[in-house]
């Protein structure tokens, strides 16, 4: 009865250990938003939300900090990226889950995921070296811009936006498109009047999971956009975007200045959240509702 | 009409053909381009000399140092912590109160941007418990961002596992922990450790959070409280303040070769263990 007894003390501290091993990712959720929260508020509070998301002046040598001039830089990198990525990569999906041979689907998922994997500074790199020179002779002016960043940004989101896609696409249960085919229809009007829109949800997930990315990827867009923190006329002017300018500006950064960069990783939390809850919302809808 | 339906569905499979071409070639280019630019330059030598005069000279030894210090850190960090949460998750609760919380908790981890990661880590870890910029401070950090992948791939692993496993050991007079410890892990492993490897790629292709948490000084880290300068923080300086082109190829050429490796070591790795347990 004794070693019983014990066995049953050891076997509840032992669970009593992994709730506190499980309850890690609360505690750094709850410590990340406190501590962004405590160093960005003060601008906050002295500024207020709304003189600040609508001034078009970024000068911290001057305390001003107005962040219309990222949030618009991240918007058109944002949008170039989703405008290029999404037609290639959901293209790539219907793709890979309809039309390719399996031999190819085997080959290319393996070599996607090794390409997921490849460190944004080298993607930002690659923008550097070849978009850079590029846009300077197509656009002119000093080559970095906006543009190029969303190029570089939508070869990012294209590995998360296909495998999702095609997950979504390949979930669609099989009698949906015997049925169609049954009916006389063709293949690809199978493809585009069923198996697209049975697999609606997880597609526009995947979207905005790279939208996600597009956002909050930093070392790609801060080596190609050029960082100018000024409202950007066009989307082939240099600009800066709300990652970019905290990782420009960071290092030498103190006092009010430095509190104004957590002021923009508030801003930059708030949209993530928003984007990343509306993608689970999409996600979790059932396949064909 | 019939003609037309005809032509329509091989216009459009041809644009599929060539949207596929297009993003998988796009990705590729990538890849080649700079192996093609970088590989000439690595060498014995590279690999194993000291950066000199801010990197424009010399090698990438202590940086390759720094990247491995971090990684290993890091995933050792996040494994016991990543494990025992897919653990409890799948094991010892249901659909639950505390769950759902830890779940949300999970999801929301997934989704921080890195830059914000690193903001939390210079605010929270070098600031406020004056561990510095070091590479302690860095690889808490990445510890808590690769968290969300080892819990995710552990739990899918875990579940994985059939029933009658552990209904065989608890029947042989086993207790929980016991069955959990001799038979769920060791089935469970070959799924483990694709998560493992997954928080390995990301922790050495990880910039920005190292970046505002591990500082960047250009020396050899000996202890964990040293600062230092990871592959990816080398590389982006290199590029950013034009130091030396052909060393940001050379630099960034080595980490896609470390990334490709670990890929394959851990297929490797898999494939032998599935066998083992088949057997």
């Amino acid at each position: 009865m004794e070693i019983h007894q014990r066995t049953k003390l050891v076997e509840k501290s032992i669970e009593i250990a992994l709730l506190l091993l499980a309850s890690t990712s609360l505690i750094g959720v709850l410590l990340i938003i406190l501590f962004v929260l405590r160093e960005g508020s003060p601008v906050l509070m002295k500024y207020g939300f709304f003189s600040l998301i609508t001034g078009g002046e970024w000068q911290p040598t001057s305390q001003i900090y107005g962040m219309l001039p990222m949030l618009i830089g991240s918007a058109y990198v944002t949008l170039a990226a989703l405008l290029i990525g999404v037609p290639l990569g959901v293209g790539c999906a219907v793709f890979m889950a309809e039309i390719a041979p399996a031999w190819m689907a085997k080959l290319v998922r393996p070599a996607i995921n090794l390409l997921a994997g490849i460190p944004s500074v080298v993607y930002g790199f690659f923008g550097l070296v070849v978009i850079v020179p590029l846009m300077r002779s197509l656009v002119g002016g000093i080559g970095f811009n906006l543009l190029a960043g969303g190029i570089i940004l939508s070869v990012m989101i294209l590995p998360t936006i296909m495998s999702i896609s095609e997950d979504a696409l390949r979930a669609v249960p099989r009698d949906y498109k015997e049925a169609s085919l049954a009916l006389g229809a063709t293949h690809w009007q199978t493809i585009y009047k069923v198996t697209i829109p049975a697999a609606r949800s997880g597609i526009i997930a995947s979207i905005i999971l790279g939208m996600g990315r597009a956002v909050g990827e930093t070392m790609a867009v801060i080596l190609i956009t050029g960082n100018t923190p000024l409202v950007p006329k066009s989307i082939f002017e240099p600009g800066a975007t709300l990652t970019g300018t905290i990782g420009q500006e960071w290092a030498y950064a103190s006092g009010e200045h430095a509190q104004a960069l957590f002021a923009i990783g508030i801003m930059l939390f708030a949209v993530i959240i928003i984007i990343n809850s509306t993608a689970l919302f999409f996600s979790r809808k059932k396949v064909g509702a | 009409m019939r003609t037309r339906v005809k032509v329509s569905q091989q216009m459009a499979f041809a644009s599929l053909w060539l949207t596929a071409i297009v993003a998988i070639g796009a990705l590729l280019l990538i890849l080649l381009f700079i192996l093609k630019e970088g590989l000439p330059s690595v060498s014995w030598n590279f690999l194993t000399t000291e950066p000199e005069a801010m990197g424009r000279e010399g090698g990438i030894f202590s940086t390759i140092v720094a990247s491995l210090y971090l990684t290993i850190l890091s995933v050792m960090i996040a494994a016991v912590f990543g494990i025992g949460t897919a653990i409890y998750l799948t094991e010892y609760t249901k659909d639950n109160f505390i769950t759902r919380i830890i779940r949300f908790a999970v999801e929301t981890l997934a989704g921080v941007p890195s830059i914000i990661f690193g903001l939390f880590g210079f605010a929270f870890l070098v600031t406020f418990c004056k561990l510095g910029f070091s590479i302690l401070s860095g690889a808490l950090t990445l510890a808590l961002m690769i968290l969300p992948t080892l819990i995710r791939t552990s739990e899918e692993a875990i579940k994985t596992v059939p029933q009658s496993y552990r209904e065989g050991s608890l029947a042989l007079g086993a207790t929980k922990w016991t069955t959990i410890v001799r038979v769920v892990l060791p089935a469970a492993l070959p799924g483990i450790i694709t998560g493992l490897v997954l928080g390995i790629g990301r922790a050495i292709g990880e910039t920005a959070a190292v970046w505002l948490t591990v500082g960047g000084a250009l020396r050899l880290p000996l202890s964990p409280m040293d600062s230092a300068r990871p592959m990816t923080l080398h590389l982006y300086t290199l590029a950013a303040e034009g130091l030396s082109l052909p060393r940001a190829y050379a630099t960034a050429s080595v980490l896609l070769i470390l990334i490709w490796f670990l890929n394959t070591m851990a297929n490797l790795m898999i494939n032998r263990l599935m066998v083992k347990l088949k057997a």
